[in-house]
């Protein structure tokens, strides 16, 4: 019996006085996600699918003419759309990286016996749990040139975070860091406190120092799991918006969502928007799996 | 040559002492096995001995330097895991190659010693797989391969071949004791496993709630155990152990376990050698199995008792015998005493007899 996923009803409980069968309950739960899964999700990929091969602008009343894949071979050709990428892409690195240091970093730091451990760990994480929208206020308050605190406490002077375009782009992914790194420093802690206490001490025995043991036994051991924490802040600073749109509005900052925002409903171009959309969605899927499949590398062992 | 002493070792975990004045000293090339009841501070004292364990008192030497401050990897000692503690991300090769790359030994060396040590240890075949891969007799190759490549000064093992199954473990015992012979490195090896400890040791140290009870050759242990509890702990089956009631007619002595029986014909020397603790009562007798000898028809000498329960074990017997209120356990040829209930003659070997002092347990040293 332990096999079956779904087992017999107990015929004491309530939802059985009530007369529903187990099929029904599976029902009533699952029904409803797919409907709305459908609904919300499916049912407009497929439709936008359908537009990015269109010239459909909602604003006007035109109808849609079919212009095949000149919506995509006009954007790829878009040295403004590339440079928009390049800054994607060069978000994404400085973002997750640093994300992966400092979060991998403090993991290293808690993990071990330190008094109010679970105190100080559930305060890391306080700025994983805040809206965006409300970091991304508070932060242009820190980074203000004239009464920011940040430039006092640094005694930084009149520096300019925000409206200095080779510095905007940084103090997005700054702020994006100190939101994210609690997301990588929980999952390292996780795989951190997963390596058995007597490896380290087999290392020990076998006379490894500390820096051979870091890389030779807890690295390896916590890579799968950082691994994921890596996949999901490139998929989710690929996808960057919020923070970047409400902190600075630098051409220098303009990252691909924000491109996309501002194509979709500031120009109104519908279908070559939605084409862009689709362009993002290939990258990320292809970029999220190289990493699974390392992923799944560094899972066999 | 490694030569390793501990002196005064002390040893809490809180307001538990774990280790108490702990005294002993291993010599260069011996294997010493520690034997105990889980709890009694056999485990803690080895991994003081490692470094991975700190002692509160006293010194751990080794080759006549203290050494209970040093780091693990400054003693150069290796250590087996009851729980192997493989590197599971690492194949066989690079888990016996870890302790030489990890003090920076060339590539070449690196080869030669781990390919020879595999091929001492017969895993020479299972270089490429990864622990998980592994039975758990060859994950014990594997971990020991890892202790002994480097050629420590001592090896500590513990428990190593607990986790195995009873086959398995006869195997992996034959296969340490032969490992100790070719390689002849000072070895610690803890166990609960009387078994273990007398077939593997050089010298047994049993120990019970961080005392150290008494250290020997596993003979003189056995037959010569200093006190109740050694007496008890070493021995399948456990040694019989009653209260004395020693008795003194004319020139025959006597001693019996329970008031209401006669007792067992005992030569006159006993009384001198007990030297007045015989009339107190404070007296317990211990006698092995076999030297509680049986006989189906009354001898001179033998004491009428009663078969109660019989153990068949193949190759021999274990009979509980009623001897009053007390039972005696014999060890018989099999089939000897062919049902529960018959009556049976019973008489005890002297020569294997064992007085205690019933208040400290202490042996009180009589030798028939």
């Amino acid at each position: 019996m332990a096999t079956l996923t779904m087992t017999t009803l107990d015929p004491q409980s309530k939802a059985a006085r009530r007369g529903l069968s187990d099929l029904a309950i599976r029902n009533l739960f699952i029904i409803p996600t797919i409907i709305f899964l459908i609904v919300f999700n499916i049912f407009p990929l497929l439709y936008s699918l359908g537009y990015s091969f269109t010239d459909f602008r909602a604003s006007s009343n035109a109808p849609a003419n079919f212009v095949g894949l000149d919506n995509y071979r006009t954007l790829l050709n878009d040295p403004f759309i590339w440079s928009n990428f390049a800054i994607t892409a060069k978000y994404v690195i400085v973002s997750v990286a640093g994300q992966v240091v400092v979060g991998f970093g403090v993991a290293l730091l808690l993990n071990r016996e330190i008094p109010f451990k679970g105190l100080i760990t559930t305060l890391l994480l306080l700025p994983m749990m805040l809206s965006m929208a409300v970091v991304g206020l508070f932060w242009k308050l820190l980074y203000d040139p004239s009464f920011g605190i940040i430039n006092y406490a640094f005694g930084l002077g009149r520096f300019e975070w925000l409206s200095n375009p080779d510095m905007a782009l940084y103090a997005v992914a700054l702020t994006d860091i100190w939101m994210w790194s609690p997301f990588v420093m929980l999952l390292s802690l996780a795989g951190l406190s997963a390596v058995p206490k007597h490896l380290y001490e087999a290392a020990a025995i076998d006379r490894a120092g500390p820096i051979y043991t870091f890389f030779r036994i807890t690295l390896p051991l916590v890579a799968p799991i950082l691994m994921i924490a890596i996949i999901f802040r490139t998929m989710e600073a690929f996808k960057t918006f919020d923070l970047a749109y409400i902190l600075t509005s630098q051409p220098t900052t303009e990252v691909i969502s924000i491109r996309l925002y501002k194509m979709a409903f500031q120009e109104w171009q519908t279908g070559m928007s939605c084409a862009l959309a689709y362009i993002v969605l290939i990258m990320v899927i292809a970029i999220t799996n190289i990493y699974v499949k390392y992923l799944n590398k560094v899972k066999e062992r | 040559m490694t030569h390793i002493e501990l002196r005064g070792v002390q040893k809490w975990f809180g307001a538990v002492q774990v280790i108490k004045n702990l005294n002993l000293t291993i010599e260069d090339g011996e294997f010493i096995v520690m034997l105990g009841q889980s709890g009694c501070g056999k485990t803690t004292t080895l991994r003081a001995v490692a470094g991975l364990e700190t002692i509160d008192e006293g010194d751990i030497l080794i080759d006549g330097k203290p050494v209970q401050h040093l780091k693990c990897s400054a003693r150069d000692i290796a250590m087996v895991f009851q729980s192997f503690s493989l590197y599971p991300h690492m194949t066989v090769y690079e888990n016996i190659a870890f302790p030489l790359r990890a003090t920076g030994m060339g590539k070449a060396g690196i080869d030669e010693a781990v390919r020879s040590i595999a091929k001492v240890l017969r895993i020479t075949e299972l270089l490429d797989r990864k622990p998980s891969a592994l039975s758990g007799g060859d994950m014990q190759r594997v971990a020991i391969g890892r202790a002994l490549v480097r050629h420590p000064k001592a090896m500590l093992m513990d428990e190593p071949i607990g986790a195995l199954d009873a086959k398995l473990r006869e195997e992996m015992r034959a296969e340490i004791k032969r490992l100790h012979v070719k390689q002849g490195s000072t070895t610690i090896y803890v166990t609960h496993d009387q078994v273990e400890a007398m077939s593997l040791a050089d010298r047994i140290v049993i120990m019970h709630e961080g005392v150290l009870q008494q250290v020997g050759a596993p003979e003189e242990v056995y037959q010569r155990p200093q006190n109740l509890f050694v007496a008890q702990f070493v021995g399948s089956p456990v040694m019989n152990v009653s209260p004395a009631i020693v008795r003194s007619e004319g020139d025959d002595v006597s001693v019996a376990i329970d008031a209401t029986v006669p007792g067992f014909a005992f030569p006159r020397e006993l009384l001198g050698k007990l030297n007045g603790h015989a009339g107190n009562g404070a007296l317990k007798l211990g006698i092995r199995p076999e030297a509680v000898l049986v006989s189906r028809d009354a001898q001179p000498g033998y004491v009428p008792v009663v078969a109660h329960i019989i153990e068949p074990l193949g190759s021999h017997d274990i009979v509980d015998l009623k001897v009053g209120g007390e039972i005696l356990r014999a060890r018989t040829p099999s089939g000897f005493v062919p049902r529960a209930g018959d009556a049976v003659h019973v008489r005890l070997d002297p020569s294997q007899a064992h007085f205690f002092d019933q208040s400290s347990g202490e042996s009180l040293g009589v030798r028939l």
